[in-house]
């Protein structure tokens, strides 16, 4: 009698059940069914297309697959971190720490163990942080942005100057093509596959989504609550390890200083894709789409010529723009 | 100046759980509101108090009709509510609770002095001088900070005074003050409306007491008319028609053992037993400590003291996933907030608990646990019927309960606690839920149903447990029980 505010009863028997076709949406509703999405895409492309001579050149083309994966990484591993309602700003330093010492140890170690030594500091960190944030019950984001700090610093300490391995090797992972596709953007695409499985497939993807949405009746269905906090930050940390090492490759050198605001491409790319930052609310498929229009768009600025400064203040507006465009096709709140 | 209330209504959706309510009350009185939990008090304070807009019925004061759609619009027409959940901002002083949105200003600054001056005042005015008005609200007991909430409802000096449970976190002295000043209000022509389950206490202030049955006023009386007896059988009634299962005690095993099971605070010295197939119900007001309990057995909080033990083993309180693996399930009390995952599918909610029972290699088999679903929605005739897809929140209240029951069900319980399964839940949906629990105990299965409904209570139970003030008060027999017996238990009265 106290509490009868649930919202009426959907009484709507002619909506047929939705396609079961295989669904990567892992809580909500998938926004690149969204009519915005697929406009303000197609939008993009046809402005890149009429408004620039190279857009559609192959080495373009390749340079755009190639400039995604970094954000792309890192906006998977950030999805899973916001499904549980949380955020981890450290991934911009793990991509300079993991890169710096991956190139650093390539004058010690075979190239393979220099890389996977590289993406191991990012499980590390990951891991750090998931422990931090569970063990402690501390707040993501004050356990991130320490570990930002952190994370960068010891990026630094490593290496105060760029590091340039000479060893033609160390470049193979990030210039590698399979035919047009570079390999890296293959490998993007392999954790976005496997990560959406994960995520609507095993019962800890599915925990971690149900985190997000109510971590109380989580926890008294029996599952660990922090257990799966971990995990989650322990795949963004791995993401971002990963990425750092790919764009160390691709570049050829590494910096400590590189990365910088990368985490936030990576929470636009999710939030584009329709995540809500209170958690469970989101889309495997939808952040690839955020991915694609981010780099669309930074690609579209490079083509332009436009000054770097002028991009950041473009960038933020347009993503503001596809964000509402988005939301209203969608009917839901921003 | 009266305050007169004529064939109030209040529905929720398709329910009405306000058949007509007529009250009147005149200048100076302090009006009694008796009546079980779940009667249609606190929805009648909410209309009063202009929390919730009636659905049918007039309310006058002053020879004024109002029209309540909001508790600003209450208190302009001065009708004040003191709420027994607490208000205040807990790190702002006393001060500024009270006077906020009026602190005394000087050359466009706040004057500190003034302001503190004037709160102590009315403080001390109001017998609750006990109170310093620069302490940090956060920092005062619950007794104190109930004194500053009935303060703030005075500052502005109501017509309407609606006190609901005020004397529940009161005790000695502070209640002395209390009653000294609704005496007080009473003689400066304050109109008190009393809510209260403490029947000696309604004696002794009020001039008339409304007895509330099932959203509908049974009775109309005065303490010198009446006494507490009289009032228990008027509050709980007559019992409704059978739409409980026709139960036979099971005489199985013992399954569940608790003894001497104390948590400082929540509940002291507590031992029963449950046996295979049997529903025992656990009733008692709020604070008694039931949900408490629940949450003990079920190993989400620590005991201070004494044992679980299932089958004969001892429980260790491991949390609730070592529960579960002994064959515990809990359906708490708070749907929204422990109950549902609301972002998510029901097929998402049924299958929480069990996502590991259906799985091919790493990942979940999708079929088996969709059919697993499924059939837990036709079991349940939760609708609508292809639901499954739905996020659970577009559900009826009623249907998301009946999800969180199939979520336990899948997991094949032993022990399953059930606490207030049926609150907020219409009739129809009450009468299948209390269908499957029958099933479930004629399965073997042990329910442990916690209930301040006390038809349901009864009703649909083979034992009753009553607890009061922490402890258990008692233990009845369902078949012969009454329920003037149980409702007597239940505050701490003898057997009736």
């Amino acid at each position: 009698m106290t509490s009868q505010t649930a919202p009426p009863p959907v009484e709507d028997e002619r909506r047929t059940p939705r396609r079961q076709l295989p669904r990567l949406v892992v809580g909500g509703r998938d926004v690149t069914s969204g009519v915005g999405f697929v406009v303000a895409l197609v939008l993009l492309v046809v402005l890149a297309a009429v408004t620039t001579e190279n857009f559609l050149t192959e080495q373009n083309l390749t340079n755009l697959l190639r400039q995604m994966v970094t954000v792309g990484l890192l906006a998977y591993g950030m999805l899973v971190v916001i499904l549980t309602a949380g955020i981890d700003l450290s991934v911009g330093s793990v991509v300079a720490f993991s890169g710096i010492v991956s190139a650093g140890l390539v004058a010690d170690l075979p190239i393979p163990l220099a890389l996977a030594v590289g993406v191991a500091a990012g499980i590390g960190f990951g891991l750090v942080n998931g422990l931090l944030i569970a063990g402690f019950d501390l707040a993501p984001f004050v356990v991130t942005l320490a570990a930002l700090t952190t994370i960068r610093g010891l990026a630094f300490v490593y290496s105060e100057v760029p590091i340039a391995p000479e060893d033609p090797g160390f470049f193979t992972l990030g210039t590698a093509l399979a035919g047009p596709i570079p390999v890296p953007t293959l490998i993007m695409i392999g954790v976005f596959v496997v990560g959406g499985i994960f995520l609507t497939r095993t019962p800890a993807g599915r925990a971690i989504v149900a985190i997000g949405g109510n971590r109380e009746t989580v926890r008294l269905a029996g599952i660990s609550v922090k257990k799966h906090l971990v995990l989650a930050y322990t795949i963004s940390g791995t993401c971002a390890g990963l990425a750092g090492v790919i764009l160390a490759s691709r570049v050829g050198i590494a910096q400590p200083s590189v990365g910088v605001a990368f985490e936030l491409d990576a929470i636009a790319a999710c939030v584009i894709g329709g995540a809500s930052l209170a958690g469970g609310r989101g889309s495997v498929r939808a952040t690839l789409g955020g991915v694609i229009v981010l780099s669309l768009i930074n690609n579209l600025l490079n083509l332009h010529g436009v000054q770097s400064f002028w991009q950041q203040v473009l960038k933020g507006l347009i993503i503001i723009a596809v964000i509402i465009v988005q939301r209203r096709s969608m009917g839901e709140r921003a | 100046m009266t305050l007169r209330i004529r064939g109030v209504r209040k529905s929720f959706g398709q329910v009405e759980v306000l058949h007509g309510i007529d009250l009147l009350a005149e200048k100076g009185e302090v009006l009694a509101v008796v009546g079980a939990n779940g009667a249609g008090k606190s929805t009648l304070i909410k209309i009063l108090a202009g929390a919730q807009p009636a659905s049918e019925g007039e309310l006058w004061l002053d020879g004024e009709r109002l029209d309540l759609r909001s508790p600003h619009d209450a208190h302009e027409a001065g009708i004040r509510t003191v709420y027994q959940e607490l208000t205040l901002v807990p790190e702002l002083t006393v001060t500024e609770n009270l006077l906020i949105g009026s602190l005394p200003r000087r050359a466009g600054l706040i004057d500190w002095a003034a302001a503190h001056r004037r709160a102590q005042e009315l403080l001390d005015e109001l017998g609750f001088g006990a109170v310093r008005a620069t302490t940090k609200a956060g920092r005062l007991s619950v007794a104190r900070q109930q004194m500053v909430e009935i303060a703030k409802a005075l500052v502005s000096e109501p017509k309407v005074l609606v006190l609901d449970e005020p004397s529940a976190v009161l005790a000695g002295s502070d209640l002395d003050s209390l009653f000294a000043l609704v005496r007080r209000l009473q003689e400066r022509g304050v109109i008190v409306i009393y809510i209260s389950h403490r029947l000696a206490e309604v004696a002794a202030l009020a001039n008339s007491i409304v007895v509330i049955r099932d959203g509908t006023v049974v009775a109309t009386t005065t303490p010198a008319e009446t006494d507490e007896s009289e009032l228990i059988a008027l509050m709980a009634g007559r019992r409704l028609e059978r739409i409980y299962p026709d139960r036979r005690p099971a005489a199985g095993d013992t399954v569940l053992s608790v003894r001497g099971l104390t948590r400082a605070g929540e509940f002291e010295d507590v031992s029963f037993e449950l046996r295979a197939g049997e529903i025992v119900g656990l009733f008692g007001l709020v604070g008694a400590g039931r949900s408490e309990l629940a949450h003990c057995l079920f190993g989400d909080t620590r005991p201070d003291g004494g044992s679980v033990r299932l089958d004969g083993a001892e429980l260790q309180p491991d949390g609730p996933r070592a529960a579960i693996r002994s064959g515990l399930a809990l359906v708490t009390e708070d749907r929204k907030r422990t109950g549902i995952v609301a972002s998510m599918t029901v097929r998402d909610n049924i299958a929480l608990a069990t996502m590991r029972a259906t799985m091919r290699g790493p990942l979940i088999d999708g079929a088996r646990q969709g059919a697993r679903v499924a059939g837990m929605v036709r079991r349940f005739d939760i609708r609508p019927a292809h639901s499954a897809a739905m996020r659970i929140d577009r559900l009826s209240g009623g249907n998301q309960q009946k999800a969180i029951l199939a979520k336990w069900l899948l997991a094949g319980p032993r022990v399953l606690i059930l606490d207030e399964p049926t609150r907020g839940v219409d009739m129809a949906t009450r009468v299948d839920i209390y269908r499957t629990v029958d099933e479930l105990a004629r399965s073997g299965c042990t329910v442990l149903l916690i209930s301040s409904d006390l038809t349901e209570v009864i009703g649909a139970t083979d034992r009753v447990l009553v607890m009061h003030d922490g402890r258990i008060a008692g233990e009845l027999d369902s078949a012969g029980a009454t329920e003037d017996q149980v409702l007597a238990r239940s505050i701490g009265e003898a057997a009736a």
